[in-house]
């Protein structure tokens, strides 16, 4: 390093500058790196302890072998069960919290989006105090209504369906909100060349606006469905049914696979953990770069 | 052409039009206008005069508050834009910024359920009278302004409709452009030969490309003309002014009836009687007068100069009539000299307006 700092000092009187970018540069980099490994490390151990057998890891804890263990692991990860009836395995949880996620994301863009086209395209007379009141809701959170909702939820026969999961939870004061900016930034002259085009109030929504604002869409749907995906009072409250349990409610599981007597089943609760934390990650790697388009510039 | 356009005869009929908003502000006063089929009438007028608000009540983007709108023969009062057969260009071109140039001219047709074939050949061949078949599969954003505004030309084109409406199409574009494509619109116009309705704040543009010209003020008709008449016989002060740059000279005069105006003492003959006695204001256009440097025989206005703008072909003078501002436009070769000079103008360049409403005498 010393040399390496010696021969660029010497050229120009422009170097000091460059050489503090290149320090600079290291550092940041140096940070970036620390800070992705404390976030992968935890995750790697459970990746490294799920190929070892558990006895093992009783023994002497996580190491860096890669052992023979994975596949059996996985397989009791996705298709053993370890609660009563044994209809919750890990590929049911998994199947289970991807139709809450996508259910909750899609119908949330769905009515959100169709919410704020009314508010800002339709000349409604309490259009401003319709868009406030679904604002407010921002301040009622669903822990707040939990058990007004579960009455209701019940009351329509609910309980145990996926509609019960999705349903009550899809009106979205935050997506409606993030909509209606975006549509009332879209230019209204938009709006009169598709009448004059004789594009009706569905045809411009789905010709036009729909198309418009998809980095918008794809922003939404990366929030909303990390956030129904990561849902646990809500299916903990309307499913009983253990073959419509979600992977984040069977996390119960997973630590009751390393309680009692037995060797604890350190592998495969590990993949489950693993499988609960994968798709959010996948869908943002996926959308990222429409995620940032979506939230900080528009395409007009 | 023929195969471009199938001609809907595109008669424009205005009765009284008026438009209120609901505060009670009255925008646009009852306004008649006659436009002939092939016609294209320019509609000009300061900022807030009614001009777009008109032109967005003929496209049925604005509710009519009061009158009738004829198009074609029929009445559209009550007809959505769509029906109306008509074709606006936007000043923002109003492009759909994800669809390729071919969509955009193709989805009004797209809409009506006209065939894939017949689409395609109409967009084709509007595509090809304004340059732009190597463009059709790109984006708008990928075009530049010109050819964005060209866009949105086809896409009026391709409606076949009874009347264009172009509501300040070239406001957004730099000016060696903006020349360019008046130019061309109105060329297209006149291949076409689709009655058109055009908004301009721009009197050069009002100027070039109408066949007649509406001048609008506060929301209401100052002169219906052709760009002559307007020019040459402005109806009011107003008039005068707006149009013509630099605009025409008006100075106070008096006039006793005797066939003669008087300019602070200096009495000009007026080749003509009007039915009219006392203060007026006296109109006389830049470049019609004669500059003398010498006081010579006849009556003449002593003027002074005070600052030459150079033009190029022309200077722009910029002196003083006995205390009143007042600018003359001369040829770059005519001869100057310091201080005092003499303006002759003939009779019939002399407009006369009454000092309190404005309109001509």
């Amino acid at each position: 390093m010393a040399d390496m700092t010696d021969t660029r000092a010497i050229p120009t009187a422009a170097t000091p500058r460059r050489r503090r970018l290149r320090w600079g540069a290291i550092a940041d980099h140096a940070v970036l790196i620390a800070g992705a490994f404390v976030m992968m490390a935890p995750l790697l151990m459970l990746l490294q302890m799920s190929t070892v057998p558990d006895a093992e890891i009783l023994k002497s804890g996580p190491s860096l072998r890669i052992g023979d263990q994975f596949g059996p692991n996985l397989e009791k990860a996705m298709f053993g069960s370890m609660s009563f009836s044994g209809e919750n395995t890990g590929l049911s949880m998994f199947r289970n919290s991807l139709i809450l996620g996508l259910g909750f994301a899609l119908g949330k863009i769905v009515i959100s989006m169709m919410a704020a086209y009314a508010i800002v395209y339709f000349r409604l007379r309490f259009a401003t105090l319709a868009f406030w009141l679904i604002f407010t809701t921002l301040l009622l959170p669903l822990e707040v209504r939990i058990l007004p909702s579960y009455e209701v939820t019940q009351k329509l026969g609910l309980l145990n369906s996926y509609g019960g999961l999705i349903i009550p939870l899809i009106a979205s004061a935050t997506a409606t909100f993030f909509f209606r900016q975006y549509f009332m930034s879209v230019p209204e002259e938009l709006v009169e060349a598709a009448r004059i085009d004789g594009a009706g109030p569905v045809k411009f929504f789905i010709d036009i606006l729909v198309p418009l604002s998809k980095t918008m869409i794809a922003a939404i749907f990366i929030i909303m469905f990390v956030y129904g995906w990561n849902q646990y009072l809500w299916p903990t409250m309307i499913v009983t049914d253990e073959g419509k349990m979600t992977l984040v409610q069977g996390i119960r599981q997973i630590t009751q696979g390393l309680e009692g007597n037995h060797i604890p089943e350190f592998g495969r609760s590990n993949l489950l953990a693993i499988l609960a934390v994968l798709p959010p990650v996948l869908v943002v790697i996926f959308f990222q770069s429409w995620f940032v388009k979506g939230l900080t510039e528009s395409d007009k | 052409m023929d195969k471009v356009m199938d001609k809907v005869m595109g008669n424009v009929r205005l009765q009284g039009v008026t438009k209120t908003y609901p505060n009670g502000t009255l925008a646009v006063h009852p306004t008649s206008i006659d436009i002939a089929d092939g016609e294209l009438i320019v509609l000009v007028g300061p900022s807030g005069c009614g001009k777009s608000t008109l032109l967005r009540m003929v496209a049925g983007l604005e509710e009519i508050t009061g009158g009738t709108v004829t198009i074609g023969g029929r009445a559209v009062n009550d007809l959505d834009p769509a029906e109306r057969d008509i074709a606006m260009v936007f000043q923002n071109y109003a492009l759909y910024p994800h669809m390729t140039v071919y969509k955009n001219m193709a989805y009004g047709l797209k809409n009506r359920g006209k065939p894939k074939a017949e689409i395609d050949e109409k967009v084709r061949a509007a595509a090809e009278m304004l340059n732009l078949t190597d463009y059709l599969d790109r984006k708008p954003s990928q075009l530049s302004g010109g050819q964005r505004q060209r866009v949105a030309m086809g896409r009026a084109i391709v409606r076949e409709p009874a009347l264009f409406l172009f509501d300040e199409p070239l406001s957004n574009l730099d000016a060696k452009l903006r020349n360019q494509m008046r130019v061309e619109i109105r060329a297209l116009q006149r291949r076409i030969g689709v009655t058109s309705i055009y908004v301009t704040h721009d009197q050069v543009e009002a100027m070039t490309m109408a066949d007649r010209i509406v001048v609008l003020n506060g929301g209401r008709i100052e002169q219906i003309g052709t760009p002559a008449e307007i020019y040459r016989q402005p109806a009011s002060t107003f008039v005068a002014s707006f149009m013509g740059a630099p605009p025409m000279n008006l100075v106070p005069a008096d006039y006793s009836g005797n066939g003669s105006v008087r300019v602070c003492g200096t009495e000009l003959p007026l080749g003509r009687s009007a039915d009219y006695r006392g203060a007026v204001s006296l109109g006389v256009r830049p470049e019609d007068v004669d500059l003398a440097t010498g006081a010579g025989d006849g009556p003449a206005l002593p003027f002074d100069l005070h600052l030459v703008e150079e033009l190029g072909a022309h200077r722009l003078l910029h002196g003083k009539v006995h205390a009143h501002p007042f600018v003359v436009n001369v040829h770059n070769a005519t001869a100057l000299s310091e201080g005092r000079m003499y303006l002759r103008v003939a009779p019939g360049n002399l407009h006369m307006f009454a000092p309190d409403s404005g309109r001509r005498i």
